[in-house]
């Protein structure tokens, strides 16, 4: 573990104008400003009001089927040889993942600011899904943006979509990938400010958005902890989650950042390995910077420009990464390790064999560093992973790897 | 205007301020012309800057290309992506000013780009190396005011202005807060949308442009969606200049093969008729 410094009350964060030490902020366009004070004065107005917040735990109960269990993995714990591995099932969730946590918190505010036409990015698709779910369901039309390339690469999820009711928009420009899809979701926002709502996929963006999806993520790390105590009397020892953006990682973290004991790790996609400079980990060797509305890590050249970024798993495909990580990174509160393509698919195949559980590809880079930790912890000693997804979706990546044809 | 900024410098010798005044004394109107560094190609620019200038442009507004720009619209978009192609720089672009700056020492130039290059370079080694160029403002599309203010500072202190944005949905406790830190002259987005647009409505414009006027002395210059004569005629009516980029991009785009100076002289093709309709005012 780094040697901390002194810790601040991270429950007061991010500051007013949506700083984190000196992450965070609002850097975008003038004639964004003013849907972000009023989606900040909405957020910060219904955050306190028991009617909405009802109205959250209600869909999480009966809609997306929380609690999600807290499930030790006494299979996989054998097979490692370590501490013992607990699994937080997000994965068991409506539409497959954490993401719907979020997007059902930003439907319902969609719903309270009266705006009838929602719009998204997508990366692998999971957030374009929980979108167009949440889309359906309350009656929003949806357009997600998507990039060209990722279109191609995950047809399931474009098809998903499709069938749920959204207008999926393959984006050309740029590297055709996540963060393209991005600043085309932000073009549309500024065209169609006056009746749109921007359901953003992770904890990064403009303030309000990183606090927002954290705190609707967040019940993930409340769940686990009370489970945690409830099945074994005492908190975990580690937490192990995935990190692209960063919303289930912060989701798991975050409520226990005030426990001291308990040690943090935000596992990056290593890509081809971070030497190669073919990887998604802008916190493991990027530098300060801004996109997307935020100062946070980035992965750039001398010039300052975003470079392109290699992941197996789409999800973790984003040069950048949310400011609070950032901010996490710099106090030494959480570590953030790289995990390479390699043992991400060979930890898939583990777990996959041993407990019967099928990780999404982002959330086998966790599982992979799990095992790695595990080794080095004693057996009475507990880590919480976070199994944000499940592997449906990558079973055609995962058959091309094989050379199959499915 | 009399903020709390160290003026270590006397901006009344900034060209651009000078350039504005004179043209008020005049009672013309400002043709500001937008392009992007190095786009189609880095040769075109120079000849490009100058063609511009002949054909009556009283300031160049010249843009650094970004991986990703996000107020942009699909024309400018893919002149970022051109000159990106030849890995044009931010440094590239302050050696296109000096360049340009061997036989135009009065056209005022702005840089135009977004905050991640600057933030690389550091701020003040540009601010330093921008007025050393030659440059005589910057407009970063993606730093308003809350975020501005530490390079606001090392602008101003080596006596370059900082142009901001105000737009239809800036209101009016807002525009004041932007105006206490405006500096050249206010650049007012004529829509709600992204760059090259095509949805301007000019009573809208108007009447936003007298809620600015009683606020601030400063210049006002209309952009986004303006395409030819008629369109900046009809917004400089009321405004002090009309920002002029998309269709000047797209024709450059389309001439990527061509010389340096054919490309050049069919851009002030462009500019000239724009520069006549407003001269009719």
């Amino acid at each position: 573990m780094t040697e901390t410094v002194t810790q601040p009350n991270f429950a007061t964060f991010p500051d007013e104008k949506g700083h984190f030490g000196p992450y965070g902020g609002r850097f975008v366009s003038e004639t964004l400003i003013e849907a972000l004070d009023d989606l900040d004065a909405l957020y910060q107005r219904v955050k306190s009001d028991p009617n909405f917040q009802q109205e959250f735990d209600k869909d999480l109960a009966h809609y997306v089927g929380r609690p999600s269990p807290l499930y030790f993995a006494e299979r996989w714990t054998q097979a490692v040889g370590g501490a013992q591995l607990y699994l937080k099932r997000e994965d068991l969730n409506h539409t497959g993942a954490h993401k719907v946590n979020n997007t059902i918190g930003q439907a319902l505010l969609a719903k309270y600011s009266g705006k009838k036409r929602v719009i998204a990015e997508t990366g692998a698709g999971q957030h374009g899904v929980a979108t167009a779910t949440v889309a359906a369901r309350l009656g929003l039309e949806c357009h997600v943006f998507m990039g060209a390339e990722d279109v191609k690469r995950q047809s399931l999820n474009v098809y998903r979509m499709k069938l749920l009711g959204a207008n999926v928009i393959p984006v050309e420009s740029g590297s055709k990938t996540l963060k393209d899809a991005m600043n085309e979701a932000m073009r549309d926002w500024v065209t169609n400010v006056d009746d749109t709502f921007y359901i953003i996929g992770t904890v990064a963006g403009p303030h309000p958005y990183p606090q927002l999806v954290r705190d609707f993520q967040c019940v993930i790390g409340r769940e686990a902890r009370a489970q945690c105590l409830e099945q074994t009397g005492r908190l975990p020892d580690a937490l192990v989650a995935c990190v692209g953006g960063g919303s289930n990682a912060i989701g798991l973290f975050h409520p226990f950042l005030e426990d001291t004991s308990v040690q943090m790790y935000g596992v990056e996609a290593g890509g081809h390995g971070v030497e190669t400079g073919r990887h998604a980990a802008p916190l493991t060797i990027g530098v300060p910077g801004v996109l997307h509305g935020n100062r946070t890590y980035l992965m750039e050249d001398d010039d300052g420009q975003i470079i392109e970024t290699h992941s197996v798993s789409a999800g973790l495909d984003y040069p950048g990464v949310g400011p609070e990580h950032s901010w996490l990174k710099d106090l030494g509160r959480v570590n953030y390790v790289p995990i390479n393509d390699d043992e991400a698919l060979e930890a898939f195949r583990t777990i996959t064999r041993v407990e019967g559980i099928m990780p999404a590809l982002e959330s086998s880079h966790a599982v992979a560093y799990a095992e790695k930790l595990a080794r080095e912890l004693d057996k009475d000693q507990i880590i919480v992973v976070n199994m944000s997804g499940r592997g449906d979706k990558d079973i055609l990546t995962i058959a091309d790897i094989d050379g199959i044809k499915v | 205007m009399n903020q709390t900024v160290n003026q270590t410098v006397n901006r009344e010798h900034n060209r651009l301020n000078q350039t504005l005044k004179a043209l008020k004394d005049e009672g013309r109107k400002a043709l500001v012309t937008y392009i992007v560094n190095g786009d189609p190609t880095r040769d075109a620019t120079v000849p490009t800057m100058h063609e511009m200038v002949a054909a009556g442009a009283n300031v160049i507004e010249l843009g650094v290309p970004f991986s990703d720009p996000m107020a942009e619209g699909p024309t400018i978009q893919r002149g970022h992506e051109r000159a990106l192609m030849h890995r044009v720089s931010l440094r590239d672009t302050l050696d296109v000013v000096k360049a340009f700056r061997q036989t135009d020492n009065t056209t005022p130039i702005v840089l135009m780009g977004y905050a991640n290059p600057v933030e690389r370079m550091g701020y003040d080694a540009f601010a330093k190396a921008a007025v050393e160029a030659g440059v005589d403002g910057l407009l970063t599309v993606d730093l308003p005011p809350e975020e501005a203010e530490p390079l606001d500072d090392q602008l101003k202190g080596v006596g370059l202005e900082t142009i901001f944005l105000i737009s239809p949905t800036t209101k009016a406790e807002r525009a004041e807060k932007i105006l206490s830190l405006a500096s050249g002259f206010v650049y007012y987005v004529s829509l709600k949308g992204v760059t090259g647009a095509g949805h301007l409505n000019t009573d809208e414009v108007e009447a936003k442009m007298a809620s600015i006027r009683t606020m601030t002395d400063l210049p006002i210059c209309v952009g986004f969606g303006i395409k030819d004569g008629a369109s900046a005629k009809a917004v400089a009516k009321t405004a002090d200049g009309a920002v002029v980029g998309s269709v000047l991009v797209d024709t450059m785009g389309a001439m990527s093969g061509e010389p340096a100076q054919v490309i050049a002289e069919a851009v002030g093709a462009l500019v000239a008729p724009i520069r006549q309709a407003l001269d009719e005012l």
